[in-house]
């Protein structure tokens, strides 16, 4: 099966059909050796990908950067709006259009929800949503397929969404996309940073199996997926209250003895404290592994949309 | 019957005229009771507009109890302008009057998206910022009728008369 991918932009999970994003997942899948050192690829070759960063990143900008230099290609970077005509008053809008010239794909991270979907209204070239404010990330929701697929199976799958439901754009996208897959999915939070009702009602609209709970200790036992999340300090008023929500939601080794032997641990990372070193030494711990999964997943992105092959 | 809309006029029980019909322009009918200021609101007509308009609240209605109705006089409301309204009033039906007689009258349908009407709920949407982009909402209509921004894809689970941008 062949599925057109050429000159698409990446902005939301919504835009891709569960064959679809089997289709990216078996192509990260055929890319993976190209992402180890060694095997070389030149299929982007002549080809320039700009970063477009408004907001701070580790993983995602370099994964981007790797999954291109592997393939070939060349990266552009802008890192910051003061770096940028944006300090003097340039609009997103006329930045992208711009740099649309200049590249043959973007990849935006921007704090405003929807700038992508702007962005991509401006441009000439394809554009990736690296994340846009609380909205989506759909290149971490293919990365954390992949390592589903990977790691343990996304049929029949149990998972354990944990953490800040609220604000994190990864559990928004994540979810939707298990949905697709018919996954039984735990939403585990505290109440104040619970999956918004809007979410919660879209993804029931399509048929989504949703459970929700305040407590970790009720998932551990009986999900095959625990997704760990951060829960930012930085939306608690009172410091005492993060202090208390973000404790009780720290997964420790001691934790895991009820977790089922194939059980896996995955974090979108960066973490703070919600994981215990202690658990980076068990069996469950797979969320290095899924951090590299980021380049092949974003390998096959970048080789649908602009490879020559396609 | 209370009252009724007789070639535009609209009458109370006694026969007397409440509003006086049209010549030519266009009648928007059956306005789900107290909406018609925000049917204003949302086809851009306001203090500020040229034309002549009647308007009436509350009206006695056989189907709905009550209705509002607002009449614009020398102006043809297109189907793709009115059909916005259809959002706060779906049972509202346009009467187009040319020479005092009704010579078009459909209902309003919902179109598959409308912009710059509605104001998206999310605070951070890039649609609420300074950038050139109008409010642009995606359409479902299959029941129950649902809003997409376009931008943020939130979808709008509030009243929309409070996210009207006028």
């Amino acid at each position: 099966m062949s599925i057109g991918f050429s000159k698409r932009h990446v902005i939301s999970m919504r835009d891709f059909s569960r064959d679809e994003i089997d289709y990216i997942l078996a192509e990260a899948e055929r890319l993976e050796p190209y992402a180890h050192h060694g095997k070389t690829s030149d299929v982007l070759d002549g080809k320039i990908l700009a970063n477009l960063f408004f907001e701070p990143s580790t993983r995602t900008r370099l994964s981007f950067e790797t999954a291109m230099k592997r393939l070939g290609g060349e990266v552009l970077n802008v890192s910051s709006t003061e770096g940028s005509s944006m300090a003097k008053g340039e609009t997103l809008a006329d930045t992208v259009r711009v740099i649309s010239g200049y590249c043959d794909v973007i990849v935006l991270r921007h704090p405003k929800d929807g700038a992508a979907r702007m962005a991509a209204n401006c441009s000439d070239v394809s554009v990736i949503n690296a994340g846009d404010g609380t909205g989506h990330h759909p290149t971490q929701t293919l990365l954390d397929l992949y390592a589903i697929r990977k790691e343990a199976s996304l049929d029949g799958l149990s998972i354990a969404l944990v953490g800040d439901l609220k604000y994190g754009r990864t559990v928004h996208s994540l979810a939707y996309a298990l949905t697709l897959y018919g996954a039984k999915i735990y939403l585990v939070s505290p109440e104040e940073l619970r999956m918004p009702d809007s979410i919660k009602k879209d993804l029931n609209d399509l048929g989504a199996c949703l459970e929700e709970t305040s407590n970790i200790n009720d998932v551990i036992g009986g999900v095959s997926v625990l997704y760990m999340t951060r829960i930012q300090k930085e939306r608690f008023m009172d410091p005492v209250e993060y202090d208390k929500v973000a404790g009780s939601y720290r997964i420790t080794a001691d934790m895991l003895k009820d977790a089922g032997d194939d059980m896996v641990i995955m974090h979108p990372l960066p973490r703070v404290d919600e994981i215990a070193p202690d658990v980076d030494e068990t069996k469950h711990a797979v969320y290095f592994r899924q951090s590299f999964y980021g380049v092949p997943v974003r390998m096959a992105v970048l080789s649908l949309l602009i490879g020559s092959e396609q | 019957m209370n009252g009724s809309f007789v070639g535009g006029n609209v009458m109370n029980v006694k026969g007397e005229m409440r509003i006086k019909g049209i010549e030519n322009g266009t009648v928007i009918d059956h306005i789900k009771s107290g909406q018609a200021l925000n049917v204003l609101r949302i086809l851009g007509i306001s203090s500020k507009s040229a034309e002549v308009l009647s308007i009436a609240m509350n009206v006695p209605s056989k189907l709905t109890h009550k209705k509002d109705i607002v009449k614009v006089e020398g102006r043809e409301l297109s189907p793709s302008e009115v059909n916005k309204i259809a959002l706060i009033t779906p049972d509202a039906t346009i009467n187009i009057v040319r020479d005092s007689k009704v010579i078009e009258k459909h209902k309003v349908s919902l179109p598959n998206e409308i912009t710059g009407v509605l104001r998206c709920a999310n605070a951070n949407c890039i649609s609420n910022t300074s950038e050139p982009v109008k409010p642009r909402f995606i359409i479902s209509k299959e029941p129950p009728v649902k809003l997409r921004c376009f931008y943020c894809d939130r979808l709008m689970v509030e009243d929309v008369v409070e996210h009207l941008l006028f």
